[in-house]
């Protein structure tokens, strides 16, 4: 691929001045062992960045930092302009509210059913019954699983409990996703099924989305593909063309080595980039 | 090398019970601040008092009844058979109905504990529940110490209770002692400050139950494995810190109320 020509995103969310995610000189130890170094990136409004590298690298460390799930040792973290790394607890349970997350084995609640899973928040919140059942419902049939409303967590397959997962986190309609690992452990045609739910969600809602993954395979699908709309299902884009709201981020030992887009990342020369790719 | 070592043990076993001070002082701020999870309260209430009435029941009339029959046979030697009744209440209501009643009640239910929120952290769910805008001290923690503290004042009482039945029925039916005369010394030799000791011991004893079946829960790492060393833990520590708090308990208690 020598040329990469870009086309634009079919429909992203009207952009606000500020980014939605921005991580700036962020550094975090566990117990000495020093897992980020001085990372710093942003996630603009309706921009999906795939964040690659080897398995333990910290990737999904990145993703918990996000959410405030876990608290830098340095540096700062802003979501939607409120800064995660010094907010109290209580405040960041209602900041969550504008961002869903996948983890990455699904994380459901096992003794809760997949209504009750993907109905969770909205129960917390007080929702209407009727309105649970119909937001439940519409997010179950975007990843096509209504049938298993009743089903317990232990009665699906692995990669059914990732795409209840997925309609958990976006029952919400949150601003932000964050995947962490979505297709790890998952067959090559389910792992498909995966990120095509992931594109839908990018390309039908334009949602800002921050992507784990360490399987070049579904990063660079999500590039260069598209969600169709019309046959319900992905295509690629036209003459090897990519996603221009898709980008690429790359964590090694503990530094990140590439931010950028598909274009950078197939033609940079480092020699550590090369040898991931290769 | 060593001394590093043993510098690192002591700042985690500093750090350990700092964890467990902050866990405890949110569950009980938890209990002043919304929401209120009174259905998971109602849940665990069931779980930890009615599951574990059998085996409180069981234990408790047993106990009686062997009181009674170790009590009768020292008691006799001096002509005091006739006390049996009253060595059985004030031995159940002061000291073995809330120390064997949570001891019992530890083994079931810290262990629960442990391992249910063990699983649920190494598989991530409590971080999904914290990504879900649910704090999980206030879904999780919170309901279960306060039933285990409301449950386990009940468990005691209804120990202590089956405990003098369980003697009585030994006094009466095996060493052929007159009833009536039994459970007249068993009522009448009590007074205010024992059933006081009796009754403040299983709050102190609930919140170690329960508080501590959660932190080791909560602090697991380690996958499966580190599950069941959490429960073998919460089960470990919260048996040794009853015994432990009932003789500080006692001891402050006998001071105030002089026996």
């Amino acid at each position: 691929m020598d040329t990469v020509p870009t086309l634009e995103a079919p429909s992203p969310s009207p952009a606000p001045a500020e980014a939605t995610v921005v991580f700036e000189d962020v550094s975090i130890s566990f117990e000495a062992n020093e897992v980020l170094r001085g990372i710093s990136f942003r996630v603009a409004p309706g921009e999906t960045r795939i964040l690659l590298g080897p398995a333990g690298v910290g990737k999904s460390v990145v993703l918990k930092l996000t959410n405030g799930l876990l608290r830098p040792d340095s540096g700062r973290i802003t979501v939607f302009g409120q800064e995660v790394s010094s907010m109290p607890e209580d405040d960041l349970y209602i900041l969550r509210d504008r961002i869903g997350m996948v983890f990455q084995e699904g994380a459901l609640f096992d003794s809760l059913t997949v209504h009750d899973n993907v109905a969770y928040r909205l129960i917390e919140e007080h929702v209407s019954p009727d309105e649970i059942d119909r937001r439940v419902l519409e997010a179950l049939r975007f990843v096509e699983l209504e049938h298993t409303v009743d089903k317990l967590p232990s009665q699906l397959s692995g990669g059914m409990r990732r795409r209840v997962a997925i309609a958990r986190a976006i029952v919400s309609r949150p601003d932000l996703l964050l995947y962490d690992s979505p297709t790890g452990g998952l067959d090559p045609i389910t792992s498909t099924t995966i990120i095509e739910l992931v594109m839908k969600q990018r390309d039908v809602y334009g949602t800002s989305s921050l992507l784990v993954t360490h399987r070049l395979q579904d990063a660079f699908t999500l590039a260069t593909h598209r969600f169709n709309q019309q046959s319900s299902k992905m295509e690629p884009l036209p003459d090897g063309t990519v996603n221009s709201n898709t980008t690429f981020l790359l964590l090694h030992d503990g530094k990140l080595e590439f931010d950028g887009t598909t274009h950078d990342l197939i033609h940079s020369n480092d020699p550590f980039l090369k040898k991931y790719l290769s | 090398m060593p001394v590093k070592s043993l510098d690192g043990a002591a700042k985690q076993a500093v750090s350990s019970v700092q964890n467990y001070a902050l866990l405890s002082g949110r569950a009980i701020g938890n209990l002043f601040k919304k929401p209120h999870y009174l259905p998971d309260i109602w849940s665990q209430a069931d779980l930890i008092g009615v599951g574990s009435l059998p085996i409180v029941l069981l234990t408790g009339f047993f106990l009686g009844g062997v009181l009674a029959l170790q009590s009768a046979s020292t008691l006799s030697q001096f002509g005091a058979a006739a006390f049996t009744g009253q060595l059985v209440s004030f031995s159940m209501i002061k000291e073995i109905g809330p120390v064997v009643t949570a001891l019992m009640v530890s083994g079931r239910n810290a262990s629960g504990m442990a391992s249910e929120l063990g699983s649920m952290m190494v598989t991530e769910q409590i971080d999904a529940m914290r990504a879900l805008g649910t704090d999980p001290v206030k879904k999780l923690v919170t309901p279960r110490i306060f039933s285990t503290v409301f449950m386990v004042f009940f468990l005691v009482i209804v120990s202590d209770a089956v405990g003098i039945v369980g003697g009585a029925m030994v006094a009466v039916f095996m060493l052929g002692q007159d009833g009536s005369q039994y459970f007249h010394t068993a009522y009448q030799s009590l007074a205010y400050a024992d059933v006081v000791q009796g009754l403040v011991k299983p709050l102190f004893f609930g919140f170690i139950i329960g508080s501590i079946g959660c932190f080791y829960g909560m602090n697991t790492k380690g996958g499966t494995q580190g599950v069941g060393r959490s429960t073998t833990q919460a089960v470990v520590v919260s048996s040794v810190l009853i015994i432990a708090s009932d003789f500080l308990i006692s001891k402050v208690l006998i001071t105030i109320f002089g026996r």
